[in-house]
């Protein structure tokens, strides 16, 4: 198979980008289409530049909000998952209350928290919650599904619940929770901003989805789409943050994360 | 011979599932020291499920398993089908995993580790992954890993079923040459006739369920195994008559 550096491979996408920003910028001018339908792409950008202290403000609000979102799903899907794989009891008793949480839309559940909790807890809670569940999940599918022979292996040897788990069940979960860490990452930047919306908060803990409806309600367009922007370049850090460590952690020795190297 | 105290005798053995299936019914076996049991059958006959009853990992539905000694009971190494290695654990982590269950450092464990993997011709291979391994020498790592713990009792479950002919036997050979050094008993798996009388002393062929004996094939254990051996018409006398004791096994799942 012919090699391909990453640099190569991102060209392709960034080359699509740039031809769709440029007759963009090109449709804008030649129809000179007004700033409040629909802002060049060079409008966004100088928008950016100028709004940079209230927008990347509000980036460093969403995002910390929804890794602190993602840290703590994180401790309790994991810790969740491992007290289930304990016992089918466990998994009886607590499985449907997680699923419940899952099915129901998190924005439906956002204007309820924000009774109970001040913005910025409901918005953590929220991105908690959506987070939460796909870690268990993948997190409970790793552990259960370790090969049977290995866990014989294991008994042959008398191996102790806790060794069990240190040098069988956990590094053979890796590839699963790494799956659902990505997901929850996504998942916790969609929660935080749904409860951003619900909450509406203004002030000093004003994450980007408040931008954008502030930004919205002024017919401030440029804004509305320079903040649309920072989103995805929050997603985006996310999701490039979360893959990169899943490759260090098992470029090793998983298939997942192996590219085309040998 | 003969008069010495098997290492362990399975003794009316019977062994049901939760189905109702009876993959062993009073079964009988004298496993003496230092002799290379086959166990010959067709599939489902209980010849893997005699395996993991002496491995301990299953309990028996009736009769007992004694044990000469208890000490050999508890240091048992055991071969699967499959490989089975951690695939994130490189070659000496997976042939230092019986000890680290065992309590043992890995400084401490180094030497006994390092003699193994010399013993299975993998002495260079310390830091390679399971993923960079052919399959024959995934398993020399399960066997090594199998031994690492110096046991009396060897039990390997059809452990080169998966692989190709010349593997087979050159892995056949080497193990001959460890379980001679180590003085090692084992206890085979197979249904490959040919494979089974190369490598036994002696060959139960069992019949299709209930693990009920056929035939009993003592095979001299001073007769060299070489490739003189193979093509020898012993050999083929040997197998044609555990051919015919399979042949039989299978005629009775076919009625």
């Amino acid at each position: 198979m012919k090699q391909t550096s990453p640099l190569r491979e991102a060209l392709l996408p960034l080359a699509v980008l740039a031809a769709a920003l440029a007759a963009w910028e090109a449709a804008v001018r030649f129809w000179a289409i007004p700033a409040y339908v629909l802002p060049a792409p060079s409008l966004i950008a100088e928008t950016l530049v100028k709004d940079r202290d209230i927008l990347f403000a509000s980036l460093l609000v969403t995002l910390t909000t929804a890794l602190e979102a993602l840290a703590l799903a994180t401790i309790g899907g994991v810790a969740l998952a491992l007290l289930i794989s304990r016992s089918r009891w466990m998994e009886r008793a607590l499985m449907p209350f997680a699923i419940v949480l899952q099915v129901t839309p998190i924005i439906a559940i956002a204007p309820l928290l924000l009774v109970y909790l001040a913005p910025a807890e409901a918005v953590l809670v929220c991105a908690f919650l959506v987070a939460f569940f796909p870690i268990l999940a993948n997190t409970s599918l790793g552990l259960a599904s370790v090969d049977r022979s290995l866990v014989e292996l294991f008994d042959l040897y008398r191996a102790s619940p806790w060794r069990k788990l240190v040098y069988l069940r956990a590094p053979a979960a890796l590839p699963q929770f790494f799956a659902g860490l990505r997901i929850g990452g996504g998942l916790a930047l969609i929660g935080a901003i749904a409860a951003e919306l619900a909450a509406g908060a203004a002030g000093q803990g004003a994450g980007l989805a408040f931008r954008i409806s502030e930004a919205g309600y002024r017919l401030d367009i440029p804004r509305m789409f320079a903040a649309l922007a920072l989103v995805s370049l929050a997603g985006i850090v996310i999701y490039a943050g979360l893959t990169a460590l899943s490759r260090l952690a098992l470029s090793r020795w998983h298939e997942s994360a192996r590219g085309l190297d040998d | 011979m003969g008069v010495a105290e098997p290492l362990v005798s399975l003794r009316g053995i019977g062994k049901s599932f939760a189905n109702g299936v009876a993959a062993l019914e009073n079964f009988h076996l004298d496993l003496r020291d230092g002799e290379f049991l086959t166990l010959l059958g067709p599939s489902g006959c209980g010849k893997s499920t005699a395996l993991r009853l002496i491995a301990g990992l299953a309990t028996p539905s009736a009769g007992a398993i004694d044990w000469r000694d208890s000490a050999a009971a508890h240091n048992i190494g055991f071969v699967f089908q499959e490989a089975t290695l951690l695939p994130w654990a490189d070659v000496f982590a997976n042939v230092y995993l019986p000890l680290r269950l065992a309590g043992k450092t890995r400084e401490a464990a180094a030497p006994l580790v390092r003699e193994t993997l010399a013993l299975v011709g993998l002495a260079d291979f310390e830091t390679a992954l399971p993923r960079q391994l052919s399959g024959g020498m995934k398993m020399r790592v399960a066997i090594a890993r199998g031994l690492v713990t110096r046991p009396k009792l060897l039990l390997m479950d059809e452990p080169f079923a998966a692989l190709d002919e010349v593997t087979r036997f050159r892995l056949g050979d080497d193990l001959l040459a460890m379980k001679q050094r180590l003085e090692t008993t084992i206890v085979f798996v197979t249904h490959s006739i040919y494979e089974s009388v190369y490598l036994s002393t002696r060959i139960l062929a069992l019949a299709a369920r209930g693990g009920a004996i056929i035939d009993t094939i003592d095979i001299d254990a001073a007769i060299a195994r070489d490739e003189e051996f193979r093509t020898s018409p012993e050999f083929a006398q040997y197998c044609r008559r555990a051919s015919a004791a399979l042949r039989s096994a299978y005629g009775e799942e076919l009625r």
